[in-house]
């Protein structure tokens, strides 16, 4: 296990989708960058230094155009009105992963579901059009290349959606690790009916619609040469029917999908742009059991590390019951669970009750290394 | 350890119901005995539960428990990382633990120099290290080594297995009986009792600390790292301190003996033996490193290459790093200025904001001091 941090990205959830990336703070608007600076690790694993990046490289140098959720929003895509009925939904994403295929999925599985999902989580849960750019490392089996690209077609069969336009480089062998993919997404809202990230209240539930941690220790404990048994395996999977079975039942308020930095991070990014707080019983949160075992053994938090299957969504109180009993009916979302609630305190954090006492649950920082002991 | 089998919440040894019972006679004993009570543990595991779990919200008012130099990456001396780069920068492959990886040298730290090209590989544990060696004949591979006893006995049992010949270690590894008594000697000392570390027990066993209690008239409890096991281990210690007798016990009987692991400990003090070191912020302090012993020499990396430290100059801001007092007991780390703004897990100033075991870095990933 030489490179542990590489593209260990998709695994704590560090990928290189823009259009999340934890608190922005104002200082950091971005002229600062001299020209001895260089990007490192740390600009690409979530914390404030990547916030400090996106913001210098792209927030501060596109003003918002006529946007109901423009790129300053940094929330999962944008929503723009197109008519007084409508609006048009854009999200994009790059995906790198270590191994290309992995135990639940692959590289194909992981671009069509995260864009999908990016989609859902502004509420477009009917994905009209993706796009596939993949850059290739020559040398590269062709039948890897088709592997990925079944899987795509699968993803999609699965999501409803298709691939309507795309692009294909090769890059010399050494230039690029294996295969790249980048995915864009366009879905449709009728105006006014999106979901922000900022849309929670005082008073709403918060429902993790399954368990969480499973993509990211999975694909840590095989990166690292574990065995636990061939109970753990990545929840990749597009979401977005699960996503319209819980607006159908009620008022979903405010929705992310906890890719990176896990639900930590999602959390703490909901309750800082609301400015409200949230409280969580660690106890109500789903986790299975290989996931907690592993977790414990690599010294890794389950809620700090990616989720690729799994949505957080703010319902309000009184729709709260029929969400879940709508999530639960979907097989996707039997797991499904009220895990907490918005509060008028602690505003911009999250509490955790553990059962035994509180304490502030916070986003993991960087990357994530095992422990000694 | 969770099996695969049971959930967290069927442990016995995470029962919130045992948990509230021991808080409750925690109260109790504090009660009888009417003044503020100080223990200091010495290590991350207990601080990493106690955070994680948020006990300190549940502990009595009177009752502070504070983190101790029980964090070994943490007390690692800069010139030591300064080793470990150089070596890494003359073409070495340098293995060491993940918590290592970002412990500040002077100027870099290992994973600076792999930014810029040298060949640094995490690892597990020592036969990994070892493992990469035989795989790899042709290059040198260096054990940068750190941990006390629980990690230093594993690295000897490597070394006494005949590992490749182009396989040498760097100890950084510490021994855990001066971690209390630096804080027992300091002249401005205020504390009651200690929690001493079950795992380091589990090689050293219990037995050890006999003379530390008779010399320093102080209680110590062996404690284990689940909840209830830091909530009992508490209640013992405060059953010590309200009878005013510096006592001796064992409260993680599952795992530890008087004796300890007798084979492991005869290994490590085959390989190893003690010699004088710098802590880091703290001081000089006997027989507190471990270093390979001259049958093992032609495995030291220190004996084996000529290692050309060009440390290079200090960051500023080490000056303002507060690491020495935290690993005192004497500040917590939200008192130092530069947490969690200039000194951050992915940019630390400080040691202790680097592993996994040290305060700083603990207090930033579970929420610090809980005003809760």
């Amino acid at each position: 296990m030489s490179d542990t941090d590489d593209v260990g990205d998709e695994a704590t959830g560090v990928s290189n989708d823009e259009t999340t990336g934890g608190d922005v703070d104002d200082e950091a608007t971005g002229d600062g960058y001299t020209d001895d600076e260089v990007i490192t690790h740390a600009h690409g694993a979530g914390g404030s230094q990547m916030a400090e990046l996106v913001d210098s490289v792209a927030v501060s140098r596109f003003a918002d155009a006529e946007a109901d959720v423009g790129l300053a929003a940094l929330d999962d895509g944008s929503v723009q009105p197109i008519d007084d009925d409508h609006s048009v939904v854009v999200t994009t994403d790059s995906h790198v992963v270590t191994p290309l295929f992995f135990r639940g999925g692959d590289i194909g599985r992981l671009a069509v579901s995260g864009t999908v999902n990016d989609l859902a989580m502004m509420g477009a849960t009917e994905p009209l059009a993706l796009t596939s750019s993949l850059i290739i490392e020559a040398g590269t089996p062709k039948a890897t290349v088709e592997a990925v690209t079944e899987s795509m077609r699968e993803a999609c069969e699965e999501a409803g959606a298709t691939v309507t336009t795309g692009d294909t480089k090769v890059m010399g062998s050494g230039e690029i690790d294996t295969l790249a993919i980048n995915t864009t997404g366009v879905g449709i809202v009728p105006r006014g009916k999106h979901v922000p990230d900022a849309g929670l209240s005082v008073g709403d539930k918060l429902i993790v619609s399954g368990t969480v941690g499973d993509h990211g220790i999975s694909l840590l404990s095989e990166r690292e040469g574990f065995d636990f048994g061939g109970d753990l395996a990545s929840d990749v999977q597009p979401v977005n029917d699960l996503v319209a079975a819980a607006m159908d039942a009620g008022e979903v308020t405010a929705m992310k999908d906890p890719t990176r930095g896990g639900l930590a991070t999602v959390l703490n990014e909901m309750a800082s742009k609301a400015d409200v707080g949230i409280d969580v019983e660690e106890r109500a949160v789903p986790v299975s059991g290989p996931v907690s075992s592993a977790g414990e053994v690599l010294g890794i938090e389950p809620f700090d590390v990616a989720c690729e299957g799994v949505v957080v969504m703010a319902v309000a109180s009184e729709d709260a019951e029929a969400v879940l009993d709508a999530l639960r009916d979907t097989p996707k979302g039997e797991d499904a669970a009220i895990v907490g609630e918005v509060v008028d305190d602690h505003t911009g954090q999250v509490v955790l009750d553990t059962g035994f006492g509180r304490r502030y649950l916070t986003p993991p920082e960087g990357e994530q290394l095992p422990r000694i002991c | 350890m969770a099996t695969n089998a049971e959930s967290g919440d069927e442990l016995q040894f995470r029962d919130p119901e045992k948990a509230e019972q021991l808080t409750e006679k925690l109260e109790t004993l504090m009660d009888e005995i009417g003044e503020p009570v100080n223990v200091m543990h010495v290590c991350g595991s207990h601080e990493q539960a106690i955070a994680k779990f948020g006990l300190r919200s549940i502990l009595p008012d009177d009752l502070t428990v504070r983190m101790g130099p029980g964090c070994p990456v943490c007390v690692t001396n800069m010139p030591e990382v300064d080793e470990a780069v150089a070596l890494a920068e003359d073409g070495a492959v340098v293995a060491t633990y993940g918590d290592m990886f970002r412990v500040p040298g002077t100027e870099k730290s290992l994973a600076d120099a792999r930014d810029e090209g040298a060949d640094v590989r995490v690892v597990y544990s020592a036969s990994e290290a070892a493992e990469i060696a035989e795989e790899e004949p042709d290059r040198e591979v260096v054990f940068f080594a750190t941990g006390f006893e629980t990690t230093a006995a594993p690295t000897a049992a490597v070394l006494a297995s005949d590992p490749p010949e182009n396989f040498s270690v760097l100890s950084a590894h510490k021994y855990v009986p001066p971690a209390m008594e630096i804080v027992a000697e300091m002249p401005d000392t205020d504390v009651d009792g200690f929690l001493a570390a079950g795992h380091a027990a589990v090689i050293t066993g219990y037995g050890l600390f006999e003379d530390f209690v008779s010399e320093y008239d102080t209680p110590v409890v062996v404690g284990g790292f689940e909840p209830i096991d830091i909530l009992f281990a508490l209640t013992q210690l405060l059953e010590f301190i309200r009878d005013d007798e510096a006592g001796l016990a064992n409260a993680y009987q599952r795992c530890v003996t008087e004796e300890g692991n007798v084979p492991a400990k005869d290994a490590m003090w085959d390989v190893f033996e003690t010699t004088s070191g710098e802590w880091r912020g703290i001081a000089e302090i006997p027989d507190a490193n471990l270093v390979l012993s001259d049958d093992y020499a032609h495995f030291d990396a220190r004996q084996r290459f000529d290692i050309d430290v060009d440390p290079g100059a200090a960051d500023p801001l080490t000056e303002e790093c507060i690491c020495g007092d935290i690993m005192a007991g004497k500040a917590d780390p939200d008192e130092c200025e530069l947490f969690g703004e200039e000194c951050t897990p992915q940019d630390p100033v400080g040691a202790c904001m680097v592993s996994s075991e040290g305060t700083c870095k603990i207090w930033l990933e579970y929420g610090g001091q809980p005003d809760l």
